[in-house]
């Protein structure tokens, strides 16, 4: 194999990786756990390109970019924050449900030591666990650019431009975050998602819903709720008219019913060679709906813990 | 350089680094800490595992410099103090003392849960993480943290339960935790028929075993093999001029420097060492390069240039059989024909026309990939007396020996073939790979060469599993006696012939299942294609005719209205009944033992978990569409398979015993072991035989110049061939032995004894060895000495304390002649539970009964091992593998696109043992290597359509069509 890359620097400080960025001028590229970024070099040196980096700017190491944090009414993910980490935090488990889940069944034990959350994002798959996740709490992401600012937040579906296509340009700037508002309470999320068992690490079809509740007369109506699935196009997908339709609907079957004909009128998934037909997801979407809106409600049912 | 700082099992460590380098690297080739294991460099198979700072990471794609200030643990840290004896004991059977190794390991050893030994180190890596953190893990919370540890042994239950069992041991210290659970056999035997943990186990659980990776020579150089551009083209001109220009570059071979046969072949001399006239599949090798570095390697062959004329491909055996065909190879002078094997037994037409109901369908099984977890690696070097030497994990030492000699044009004295370990091959590593390779450069450079192969390598170059299409039509009287069996196959051979005629002739051979059929006509066709070459895999072509067949077997027993089970039981091969190649079974035949047991279990288990149901029941109910989201069912499956060669190959092994002054034995042959415990066999056969303990016994395997060849590991035959050539062996070590303690204990040898290390005189009329083994304990005096003093005794006389015996199974008769085409079979039936998700098609394997006749068991503990894995192995056949090539490309050229069985699917496996004992293997015994591996596809199968009514003709199962299937309506999967 050779190399992808000649000096591999490990900044403690935002400042500096933004630093080292700027001195490479477009050389250099940022990584994060590395475990997507790696295997894409060695996928593109077998598919006959010639990557190469003068540096690596490994933002793990950045001093306090491990943290999962509440920051004025925001939960707030760092760049070094591994899917080992949001699954172990009792606030992500009770107030970000979705994600809990999706980072709990990214990859295996190993990576999800390594990967980032971040780094899942900087990837731009819109069927990536976590993406599918975060596009329902509504998330937002941290773009960094120059040292000294402070970066501005942009919506996280701003991000994804197609598929592994990212508007972040990993050779001149990062994301120092991610946040998102907790799911407050009468609020809840989920996640899920279907494989292949005959390979392809990316999944069929993953999907999450985050849902707000509240009592009318006695019965259970959604207030307010996201929606969103992957791949079922070529950036994040929001089920706009879904969540649209939902809104102010009782909890029963009859709405999940007509919600899943909405659903099916929006999403326009297709088939991928190797991965799966296009009427299979079809088949999916209303089964996929109906487990994550059954799990978000329950979920917000449930008293919170953090 | 960059220095990195970490803290290595406790010690600090600082080591020059290039900013470039993975941890794994750098802890293998620069701390020599060579226990953590390269597989997959994708961060697919966690062979690489390493905690960093607590937490498992996979070292193969974990930057070195990420490592920077962090507690790094290995397997070489785990055992409390380091195991010093180990490599000194490399190839002993000695174990070394496990009291200070870690718990993980420890139960590791106890459970069966190391085999190749491959995985193991990231298995008990993972572990030990998960346990660190989570002191009490539930199963599920096990196997979430081991997902991405692949192992393609164990099956992985065995993992399970010795990790449960330290977690109990940890709660309750007395208690000595979880005890394996041995399944237990009777015996008046001493040593065989025990579960004596694998001899080399120590090694494997701590890390010293060594692969061929893992060997270092001085200056040694590394080698890189230039692989076709094209699938099927003409080499029109070939210039290696810019890359041996290269810095670094020792030498670049092409097929000019093949001073030899330019082709190799185990059967036919057909696969090009190195591709002159053109080149034939994908993983052909054009050219190989010897540099200082594999990177500089690597870059070598960017630089060879080859021009190419692109010839139409040939990608399936249906066209390749077609009269205006494209010739992929003419070796044979018969075009792509490898072989058309025929079976011809009774009137075919005659047995139709007694059939009431008659089965014909169609069925395809795609290409499989092997997926040992070490990939192939090989290293030539020259001696210093001008021999050449290989270190290869093979598994037929002595088979690449002569195929090395004759590409070198040397005599085969001048070669030496050393065995290393083998991390896996389930018959992936019997074809020659780099073995031929590292010669050639070694002779060139004078230079160690290693060649290792990357993954990607590996996937694409080396033989597969046929993929086939086989017509089958199966005809029965009205009360489920089978007629007639008429079948057509047609396997994809690929580029080479490898094993391909022998791999489909017994697809062939069973393609009537282990039935006494009357009336049995097969057209068996092995093609040449432009794909990968396709050879020995567990099963070799028994899976692929297993399917066809059990599928049919249920549905005919659907349209007779009739119990499955009861159908097979009907006409289930027994003694005094015909093979469909007209052997008359004589003797072994344990099929209606394990369709007995295997029913009992099942119906015991639809008992108590009411609302399943299929197999255990007397008729299958017709299935229904439901909307229930997960239905369950069992389904059933028996298949047989041949112990030995067969077909008129001589099937010989030479073994040779040793003894020593100091009371202990060494047995020695070139027999491969590649993870299924051939080392404990051979031991345990060697003890018994000598009449010494297990513990006794050293083990030396696979190298042609102190091991007699022992041949080829495959077709399950080393415990039955290899293990018959050390029992007499060390018979005849013994008769030798008891003739010198015959003169000094004053009595004839027939009344001398061997047991438990000790000789002595039969003073009563025993009858049985019990009783023997109590009047030797209660002999007094002078009567009874120990087995050292009797080697010493034999020494001092100038008597043979070495003995060499060539066993050569009983003969076999080619496909066509009247008698035995084998010498044995083994029997297996198996059940499955299925759930299928009727909402995603998805399919779950929740448990296997299976019962497996063997023979005999020498070790329990390792045959309950090789039953789990080939199970698990099957479902990964039936439900998760498929190799893809399309247009002669592949496109499964990573394991990230290749997945194998990972814990999480692993089913709960209630596994009986049948011992009609063979009048041929050693105490009876017969092959379980393959057996256990074919029965689960077609019991999945069954249970799928016994649940939602889909019938499912083509493999892997695909929940995309399965779920269409059902949502349309349609029956069938194709």
């Amino acid at each position: 194999m050779p190399k992808f890359w000649d000096e591999y620097h490990l900044p403690a400080t935002l400042d500096d990786a933004l630093e080292l960025l700027a001195r490479y001028d477009g050389r250099a590229r940022v990584i994060g756990g590395g475990t997507d970024l790696l295997l894409d070099l060695k996928e593109e040196h077998y598919s006959g390109e010639q990557p190469h980096y003068a540096a690596l700017i490994d933002v793990t190491r950045i001093a306090g970019a491990n943290e999962i944090r509440e920051d004025g009414g925001w939960i707030v993910i760092g760049c070094a924050v591994t899917h080992t980490q949001v699954v172990a935090s009792p606030l992500i488990q009770a107030r970000a449900t979705a994600l809990y889940e999706a980072s709990g069944v990214v990859a295996g034990a190993q990576i999800r030591n390594t990967g980032t959350v971040v780094g899942n994002v900087a990837h731009a798959l819109p069927a990536a666990d976590s993406a599918v996740a975060l596009a329902v709490l509504d998330a937002q992401v941290k773009r960094q650019k120059a040292k000294g600012k402070s970066g501005d937040w942009v919506p996280i579906a701003s991000i994804y431009l197609g598929p592994g296509k990212s508007a972040i340009d990993s050779t001149r700037e990062l994301i120092s975050a991610i946040r998102f508002r907790p799911t407050d309470a009468q609020e809840g999320s989920a996640f899920t998602r279907i494989m292949r068992p005959q390979g392809i690490a990316l999944p069929i079809l993953g999907m999450a819903a985050r849902v707000q509740l509240t009592i009318v007369n006695c019965q259970l109506s959604i207030t307010n709720c996201a929606i969103s699935a992957g791949p079922v196009a070529p950036t994040l997908f929001r089920a706009m008219k879904t969540e649209e339709f939902l809104r102010g609907k009782a909890v029963d079957d009859a709405t999940l019913d007509e919600a899943t004909r909405v659903l099916l009128s929006e999403a326009q998934p297709r088939t991928s060679a190797h991965r799966a037909t296009r009427e299979y997801r079809v088949e999916l979407l209303p089964t996929m709906l109906r487990e994550v809106l059954t799990r978000a409600t329950q979920c917000a049912n449930e008293p919170m813990h953090q | 350089m960059p220095l990195l700082n970490m803290i290595v099992n406790g010690k600090n460590v600082a080591v020059d680094v290039e900013p470039h380098e993975y941890l794994a690297h750098v802890l293998r080739e620069k701390l020599g800490l060579t226990g953590t294991k390269i597989g997959c460099e994708e961060a697919e198979c966690g062979a690489c595992t390493v905690l960093v700072n607590g937490a498992p990471v996979v070292s193969c794609i974990f930057p070195a410099l990420k490592a920077e200030g962090a507690r790094i643990e290995t397997i070489e840290g785990l055992a409390q103090s380091p195991i010093l004896a180990l490599s000194e004991a490399e190839g002993s059977n000695l174990q070394s003392p496990t009291s200070n190794l870690h718990p993980l390991q420890k139960a590791f050893i106890e459970h069966g849960a190391v085999q190749c030994g491959f995985c193991t180190p990231g298995l008990i890596m993972a572990a030990k993480g998960l346990l660190d953190q989570n002191p009490n893990p539930t199963d599920d919370e096990i196997k979430t943290a081991l997902k991405d540890n692949y192992c393609r042994c164990t099956g992985y239950v065995s993992v399970i339960s010795a990790i449960k069992s330290v977690v109990a041991s940890r709660q309750s210290p007395v208690a000595s935790g979880e005890s394996p659970n041995h399944p237990i056999t009777q015996s008046l035997l001493a040593v065989v028929g025990k579960p004596y943990p694998r001899n080399d186990a120590v090694a494997k659980v701590t890390g010293a075993a060594k692969y061929t990776d893992d060997y270092k020579f001085a200056g040694m150089l590394h080698g890189a093999t230039l692989r076709a551009k094209f699938p099927h083209a003409k080499i029109l001109r070939l210039d290696a001029t810019k890359a041996k220009a290269l810095t670094g570059v020792r030498v670049v071979l092409t097929h000019e420097d093949v001073p030899g046969s330019k082709n190799h072949g185990l059967i036919f001399n057909d696969w090009p060492v190195l591709c002159y006239d053109k080149v034939r599949y994908q993983g052909d090798a054009v050219a190989i390069v010897a540099a200082d570095a594999r990177e500089i390697a690597e870059r070598a062959l960017e630089l060879i240039e080859v021009e190419y004329e692109p010839l139409p491909v040939v990608d399936n055996p249906l066209d390749a059989l077609k009269p205006d065909a494209i010739v992929v190879n003419d070796f044979l002078g018969h075009g792509n024909l490898l072989k058309h094997i025929k079976v011809d037994k009774g009137d075919i037409e005659q047995g139709f026309a007694q059939a009431d109901v008659i089965v014909e369908r169609e069925y395809h099984t795609p290409t499989y990939e092997h997926a040992f977890l070490e990939p192939e690696c090989a290293i030539g070097r020259v001696t210093d007396d001008g021999r050449i030497e290989v270190y290869v994990g093979s598994q037929i030492p002595y088979e690449d020996r002569r195929q090395i000699a004759a590409a070198l044009a040397i005599p085969e004295s001048q070669v030496r073939v050393i065995g290393t370990l083998i991390g896996g091959g389930f018959g992936g590593k019997e074809d020659i790979m780099g073995q031929i390779h590292v010669a050639l450069l070694a002779r060139a450079t004078k230079r160690p060469v290693k060649m290792l192969y990357s993954r990607r390598e590996s996937m694409i170059a080396h033989p597969k599993r046929h993929a086939t299409t086989i017509r089958l039509k199966t005809g029965a009287k009205r009360d489920g006696t089978l007629v007639a069996v008429r079948a057509e196959i047609f396997g994809d051979s690929g580029a080479y012939a490898s094993l391909g005629d022998k791999v489909m002739t017994r697809a062939a051979t069973h393609a009537a299942g282990p039935y006494a059929v009357p009336h049995v006509k097969i057209d068996c066709y092995a093609m040449y294609t432009n794909n990968p070459p396709a050879g020995a895999f567990r099963g070799f072509g028994v899976t692929q005719s297993a399917f066809a067949v059990e599928s049919n077997m249920d549905i005919l027993a659907r349209e007779l209205g009739m119990d499955p089970i009861e159908l097979r039981r009907k006409s289930a091969l027994r003694v005094g009944a015909t093979t469909s190649t007209g052997q008359v079974v004589r003797d072994s035949a344990g099929l209606l033992e394990c369709i007995r047991l295997v029913e009992a279990e099942v119906l015991k288990n639809t008992a108590e978990e009411q609302g399943s149901r299929g197999a255990g029941e007397k008729i299958p109910p017709a299935p229904a569409l439901t909307c229930s989201p997960a239905i369950r069912a069992w389904g059933f499956a028996a298949a047989y398979k041949n112990t030995g060669l067969g077909g008129g190959a001589p099937d010989k092994s030479t073994a040779e015993v040793e003894v020593y002054d100091d009371g202990t034995a060494e047995i020695r042959s070139a027999a491969a072991e590649i993870g299924q415990g051939l080392p404990n066999v051979l031991a345990q056969i060697t003890a018994e035989e000598l009449g010494i303990p297990f513990e006794r016994v050293r083990v030396l395997l696979s190298d042609t110049d102190l091991t007699p060849d022992g041949g080829p590991t495959t077709a399950s035959r080393q415990t039955a061939v290899t293990g018959n050539a050390a029992k007499f062996a060390a018979r005849g070590m013994r008769e030798i032995l008891a003739r010198a303690a015959s003169e000094r204990l004053d009595a004839p040898p027939e009344r001398i004894v061997f047991r438990d290390g000790v000789v002595g005189v039969i003073l009563s009329e025993a009858k049985n060895l019990v009783s023997v083994n109590e009047t030797l304990r209660s002999a007094q005096g002078d009567k009874w000495v120990t087995f050292a003093d009797v080697v010493r005794w034999a020494r001092a006389e100038g008597r043979a304390t070495k003995y060499r015996f060539e066993y050569t199974a009983p003969e076999t008769k080619p496909l066509g002649e009247a008698g035995d085409m084998h010498f044995a079979f083994s029997y297996a039936a198996q059940a499955a539970l299925v759930e299928v998700n009727t909402e995603t098609g998805e399919v779950r394997v929740l448990k296997v009964v299976a019962a497996t006749d063997v023979g005999r068991a020498i070790n329990p503990l390792a045959l309950k091992g090789q039953v789990e894995g080939g199970i698990v192995m099957c479902l990964g056949n039936a439900l998760t593998e498929e190799y893809v090539v399309e247009q002669g490309r592949v496109w499964t050229d990573r394991l990230a696109r290749y997945k194998m069985p990972s814990i999480k699917h692993v089913p709960e496996i209630v596994s009986f043992v049948v011992e009609e004992e063979s009048s041929v293997g050693p105490y009876g015994a017969k092959g379980v290597g393959e057996i256990s591996s074919i029965p689960t596809t077609p019991a999945i199968i069954n249970a799928i359509y016994n649940a939602v009514g889909v019938r499912v003709y083509a493999l892997p199962v695909d929940q995309d069509k399965l779920l269409r299937a059902m949502k349309s309506g349609a029956r069938q999967v194709r």
